[in-house]
């Protein structure tokens, strides 16, 4: 069902037209209420009059992560505190978060993205959310939940975690729509396996997954084993949260971004040159609605391609093709977005020495896991058992605290890990997706 | 009054103690006493050679994590009670001991134990004046 039919299936022209006006309005309250803009408006010569057309966006440089960390938490806010309704946050590449800001029109836009998004994927009023996204400084759980309620569904908030408990909700309230990490989802039918309970015997009609890279042939299991069709739905904290981009049911191929609040472009990540459609690069964003946190041309890190093919379910919104990878060495285990830089600052703030680690990420029993291999040095070192295995408890619990993961820290001998040029590999990932 | 020992961390593969021990009889050191602690992961395993130093080097060059801890040298009556002897001497006196391990040779009649404890002074003078012999380290590595 095409939720918003005026917006999402407006002739290109219209819609132009209107991108046009609002990312104009964006320009020139960023410039009025961001230092950070303003000073790189004034660094580069652009005064907001200077974009005239879609095509000068083009002139003004790229917003980047590391842009976000230098201001953090709130120096890109452009809206004082007291607008400000929600805060969410997501994982930096140090210690730090990025910190995104929503104000009360902010929340009522990304419910309004999330329904369209919920609509496009199958749900209607009348359906029972099961939305077992994490709820807390993660978007994900409140996004979803958010739009189940703005469509006029019955939203379960039964978030990630409690398995069997979740198992016995859906058996027990007869959710029709399932929201979750699809590597979650994949776990859930083998829990509901060892209960004895059939998926075909559950009420679920469609499951809209996302938050992690996942493929064509985990599309397949989760439809063949859940007995349902399963969308892809993209979204990321620092341009909104769930609900940037969207795959209709009809067609299950590519996400429709919501461009009537979101212009994509894709550039070459080393030039920074933009890539015509088709062509595969990193995404970049711009938000033209936002008020408390607009970006503008923020790079997402996320490699895809953008295709404008008319489709078959009516809306005239661009289509991106599945993430593929990343420019950065962001690793998403669980639905958890986690940089190697941030498990080292866990253990040099446990014994202020840089010691040589790995990360291993498999995936067992459909669920990810993360194992931490720690060189022992001399100054790591006991000939105490229990004081080795404190250590391993230490580092294990601050990982967990700091970056919400649960690793398994495994201590090994100097030189175990594999040194490429003399550089040890940071990050072993032998998941198959 | 103290003797030295060595500690190696090992992972818990195999070969790894071969390694070691290859080591040690390449470099011409003599094992005077051992024991291994073990987890599912990981082993750390505490030696007393006649060479502790050189011992220390060899498997060093070879890459190893290697450290020195103090311990005591006790001599242990060979009959029932004698090693509940010195640990209720100990317990008494609220000393903790970390671990403990047999050497592999007597003292003329009694045995020979190794033990970890971190008061280790108070726990050498609580034991002498109890006329428990603690042996010289130097006495120790070429038994």
């Amino acid at each position: 069902m095409i939720l918003d039919i005026g917006f999402e299936t407006m002739p290109r022209e219209d819609l132009e037209a209107i991108v046009l006006r609002r990312l104009k309005a964006t320009i020139d309250h960023v410039y009025a209420n961001v230092p950070f803009y303003r000073k790189k408006f004034e660094e580069n010569h652009i005064t907001p009059n200077d974009i005239k057309s879609l095509e000068d966006l083009k002139q003004i440089p790229f917003t980047t992560k590391k842009d976000l960390r230098d201001n953090y938490p709130f120096g890109m806010f452009a809206v004082p505190m007291d607008n400000v309704v929600r805060i969410h946050a997501s994982s930096g590449t140090t210690g730090k978060p990025t910190v995104v800001g929503y104000t009360a029109r902010d929340i009522n836009t990304w419910a309004e993205l999330m329904a369209r998004a919920l609509a496009a994927g199958g749900a209607t009023r009348g359906d029972i959310i099961h939305n077992a996204y994490g709820y807390g400084l993660f978007t994900g759980g409140l996004g979803v939940h958010y739009g189940a309620e703005k469509l006029g569904a019955s939203v379960i908030p039964v978030s990630g975690g409690n398995t069997k408990r979740q198992i016995i909700i859906m058996k027990d309230f007869g959710p029709t729509i399932l929201t979750a990490t699809p590597s979650y989802t994949l776990h859930l039918a083998e829990v509901a396996e060892e209960m004895g309970v059939s998926f075909r015997d559950l009420k679920f009609k469609f499951g809209i997954f996302g938050a992690e890279p996942w493929s064509e042939n985990m599309r397949q299991e989760i439809e063949q084993k859940l007995n349902i069709i399963a969308v892809d739905i993209y979204g990321l904290s620092e341009i909104m949260g769930p609900g940037v981009a969207i795959e209709c049911h009809e067609a299950k191929k590519g996400l429709h971004i919501f461009e009537d609040h979101f212009i994509p472009e894709i550039i070459d990540p080393g030039t920074g040159e933009v890539l015509p459609y088709g062509e595969t690069g990193e995404l970049v964003f711009t938000t033209i609605t936002k008020e408390a946190f607009p970006l503008i041309r923020y790079r997402t890190r996320d490699i895809t391609s953008l295709n404008p093919e008319p489709c078959i379910c009516g809306r005239t919104h661009i289509r991106m093709n599945r993430v593929s990878g990343r420019t950065d060495d962001m690793l998403i285990i669980r639905g958890v977005n986690v940089f190697p830089s941030q498990i080292e600052s866990v253990l040099m703030g446990i014994n202020e020495v840089e010691p040589h680690y790995q990360l291993i990420v498999d995936r067992k029993d459909k669920l990810d896991t993360l194992t931490v291999l720690v060189e022992v040095e001399e100054r790591l070192f006991s000939d105490e058992v229990k004081v080795l295995q404190n250590l391993e408890r230490k580092v294990s619990k601050n990982i967990k605290e700091y970056l919400g993961v649960s690793a398994k820290v495994k201590l090994v001998e100097p030189k175990a890990i594999a040194r490429s040029q003399g550089k040890a590999v940071r990050v072993i990932d032998n998941r198959k997706i | 009054m103290r003797a030295e020992q060595i500690s190696v961390f090992l992972e818990n593969k195999a070969g790894r103690l071969a390694e070691v021990a290859a080591i040690l009889a390449e470099a011409d050191v003599n094992i005077r006493a051992l024991a291994l602690a073990d987890t599912s992961d990981f082993g750390v395993l505490r030696l007393i050679t006649n060479d502790n130093q050189k011992a220390m080097q060899a498997l060093k060059n070879r890459g190893f994590t290697v450290s020195k801890t103090d311990v005591v040298a006790v001599e242990v009556e060979d009959k029932p009670g004698g090693l509940n002897r010195i640990l209720d001497i100990l317990h008494q006196a609220e000393i903790n001991v970390e671990y403990m391990y047999a050497f592999v040779q007597h003292n003329g009649k009694n045995a020979v134990m190794i033990f970890r404890i971190d008061a280790i002074d108070e726990a050498i003078k609580l034991l002498q004046k109890n006329n428990i012999t603690v042996i010289e380290g130097s006495q120790v590595y070429t038994m």
